[in-house]
């Protein structure tokens, strides 16, 4: 009955492509600022401070500031564009046209996330002893060497637990298409989480609302083993 | 007994209401109501998911035309109120309540107050008019000159940002003065024909067309622009309800018009329904909740409300004790027009998962999807529904 949903199956192809999206950037960016900000540098706090703070901020707030920013009329995005172009960009209703709806969401989503994997990578920085930074440093090894040799393996625990948590709360996303989109223009950022909710409480059918949570479940469940599969310690 | 009520974040309804809930617990020594609060956004889900966990309180305020709905789905039990306490509501407050009672085992009061959507409109260049209806072409043409003004960011502000149940309330008027409907009224049991039908697509168009030719604000319209649109003046006319009719008042004065509903062919349509009390199905105190529903008719509270929020009070005697319905007063005409020309919605359980649709539809459509293709996805989806609920016992 769900597959012949196209709503649904809609929702589906959007929260993978969602995944497909944030999972990478978020983890990325959030290794970049881990390593920016793991410097013994004056007021490094301030920073740390700086990128942490979306993470602290209720999402629904976030998402309601984020509205404006993409406001198609006066929105701060497009003010930013048209003076930064001298006035040559042409104002976007964000939010409100299909084409850039779906990827308006993920560049939010990933700015007020990063800050918290950002966390995790920088814990898992402090873990790496001094002491091979500074062999490296008498074998005379170049910052990128440092980072391949003694950084990526020194990593590769939190590797794959922030890969892990990503997916699974990219795969929940639900609380920025209720605030921002509900779900439009035209299915557009309809999610699997969000079709749930709507199914499950708005249309009263909680049986339909249940069974796309347990597609949802059995798809997180899956993939959170094939990545603990293909992230296994080989060289034993 | 707990109350809960849909008025968070609006102080002015929340001080009327705890009046009522003071006084009533004043009144008497049997029992104690005790108000609880919810944003509008999430009341409709909060109910739906107390209602399934088991934890519904005593008196819930329901929306007219959900009401048939929560009565069927056994969250709310019939009101034991004395002989006559409803003579005199308007239509539109207690319709459902009344013509249903027997199919749904339930009746419900109205909350003290109705409203009807005028077109209000801040003048430019249209005149006003005598005859006390537009034909489709004047309507047409009114934001098309407005536009060429270029004194506007849009000549039309349809409030398009408040995507729920103003979508059905508003909007669903427009499709049933073209000669559609959100379902087929004589059997309640299938969306065929009403909602995709030629009458039906030819309001689509219409509707699709206000937006690509940049009439109106579209779904991504923000809260705050919808807020103040109007009374900044960056939109020229606005189709909104009568309790937004008394801050345009006191902004522009006698520089303000209110217009008549456009009509399409079907004579024009405005929206009707209410706020409504009613008592749940898991009380234990059904009859405490009833008569605290009795005290709340009372003219002097449908007065206290329709004066605070400006809606229209649900009967002529409170009318009569208001500032701006009583005879002569600034908004009297709009009690005559609710009486008039309010339209229900169709009075159905099914209507909840229509609505929906209804919702999903204007705002993709208006966003650019093909109109007939949506129109019979919705009609499709609302016709599984009442499908899988056995046709909702019609």
């Amino acid at each position: 009955m769900l597959a012949s949903d196209v709503v649904f199956m809609k929702a589906l192809t959007n929260t993978v492509l969602f995944v497909l999206f944030v999972a990478p950037i978020r983890a990325g960016l959030a290794l970049l600022l881990a390593v920016l900000i793991n410097q013994k540098l004056k007021g490094i706090n301030i920073f740390r401070a700086i990128y942490f703070m979306p993470v602290v901020v209720s999402i629904v707030v976030v998402s309601l500031l984020w509205r404006f920013i993409y406001s198609g009329q006066s929105g701060l995005l497009n003010n930013m564009l048209g003076f930064l172009s001298f006035g040559a960009f042409k104002p976007v209703d964000w939010l409100g046209n299909p084409a850039t709806a779906l990827w308006s969401i993920p560049a939010m989503s990933v700015w007020q996330g990063v800050g918290f994997h950002m966390v995790i990578w920088l814990s898992g920085l402090q873990t790496i002893p001094l002491t091979l930074y500074e062999a490296a440093d008498i074998e005379g090894a170049t910052t990128r060497q440092k980072f391949r040799y003694v950084t990526r393996p020194g990593l590769r625990n939190t590797a794959v637990l922030i890969l892990i948590v990503i997916t699974m709360q990219a795969f929940s996303l639900f609380s920025q298409i209720d605030v921002m989109t509900g779900g439009g223009p035209v299915d557009s950022t309809q999610t699997m989480v969000f079709r749930a909710v709507a199914r499950g409480y708005g249309q009263q059918n909680i049986a339909g609302g249940s069974a796309i949570s347990v597609i949802l479940f059995l798809i997180v469940l899956a993939i959170s083993m094939a990545q603990r599969y293909l992230t296994r310690e080989r060289n034993r | 007994m707990s109350l809960w009520y849909h008025g968070a974040g609006n102080p002015t309804e929340g001080e009327i209401s705890g009046t009522v809930i003071s006084d009533f617990n004043a009144s008497q020594s049997d029992w104690t109501v005790k108000l609880e609060q919810f944003p509008q956004g999430a009341y409709n889900d909060t109910i739906v998911a107390a209602a399934v966990a088991g934890n519904l309180p005593d008196i819930i305020d329901v929306d007219g035309p959900n009401m048939p709905n929560w009565a069927r789905a056994g969250y709310m039990a019939p009101l034991e109120l004395s002989e006559g306490t409803l003579d005199g509501f308007l239509p539109g407050t207690i319709g459902t309540g009344r013509t249903r009672s027997t199919r749904s085992a339930c009746g419900t009061l109205p909350l003290p107050c109705s409203r009807a959507n005028p077109c209000s409109k801040k003048m430019a260049s249209a005149s006003r008019r005598s005859n006390n209806h537009w034909a489709r072409e004047e309507f047409d043409a009114a934001p098309a000159t407005l536009k060429a003004t270029g004194k506007f960011e849009f000549p039309l502000d349809l409030s398009m940002d408040d995507r729920g149940e103003w979508y059905p309330y508003a909007f669903s008027p427009f499709l049933q003065s073209f000669g559609g409907d959100i379902m087929d009224r004589t059997t309640y049991t299938t969306a065929e024909g009403a909602l995709n039908g030629d009458a039906a697509i030819a309001l689509g168009e219409w509707w699709q067309s206000l937006f690509t030719n940049q009439y109106a604000p579209g779904t991504s319209q923000t809260a705050a622009d919808h807020a103040t649109g109007f009374i900044d003046g960056r939109y020229a006319l606005q189709w909104n309800g009568v309790w937004n009719a008394l801050p345009a008042i006191e902004a522009f004065g006698d520089d303000l018009l209110f217009l008549p509903a456009p009509d399409f062919g079907n004579g024009p349509k405005i929206g009707a329904g209410s706020r409504q009390f009613g008592v749940s199905a898991t009380s234990a105190h059904k009859d405490g909740a009833s008569a605290f529903i009795e005290f709340a008719t009372r003219d002097k509270y449908v007065a206290a409300f329709s004066n605070g929020l400006g809606l229209i009070p649900a009967t002529a005697s409170a009318a009569e004790l208001t500032e701006n319905y009583k005879p002569g007063g600034p908004l009297a005409v709009f009690y005559d027009l609710s009486k008039a020309r309010g339209t229900l919605r169709p009075v159905t359980p099914g209507y909840v998962v229509a609505a929906l649709e209804f919702i999903k539809l204007a705002a993709d459509i208006a966003n650019g999807a093909d109109v007939a293709d949506t129109l019979d996805a919705a009609t499709d989806a609302i016709n599984a529904d009442i499908q899988r609920n056995n046709n909702y016992g019609f």
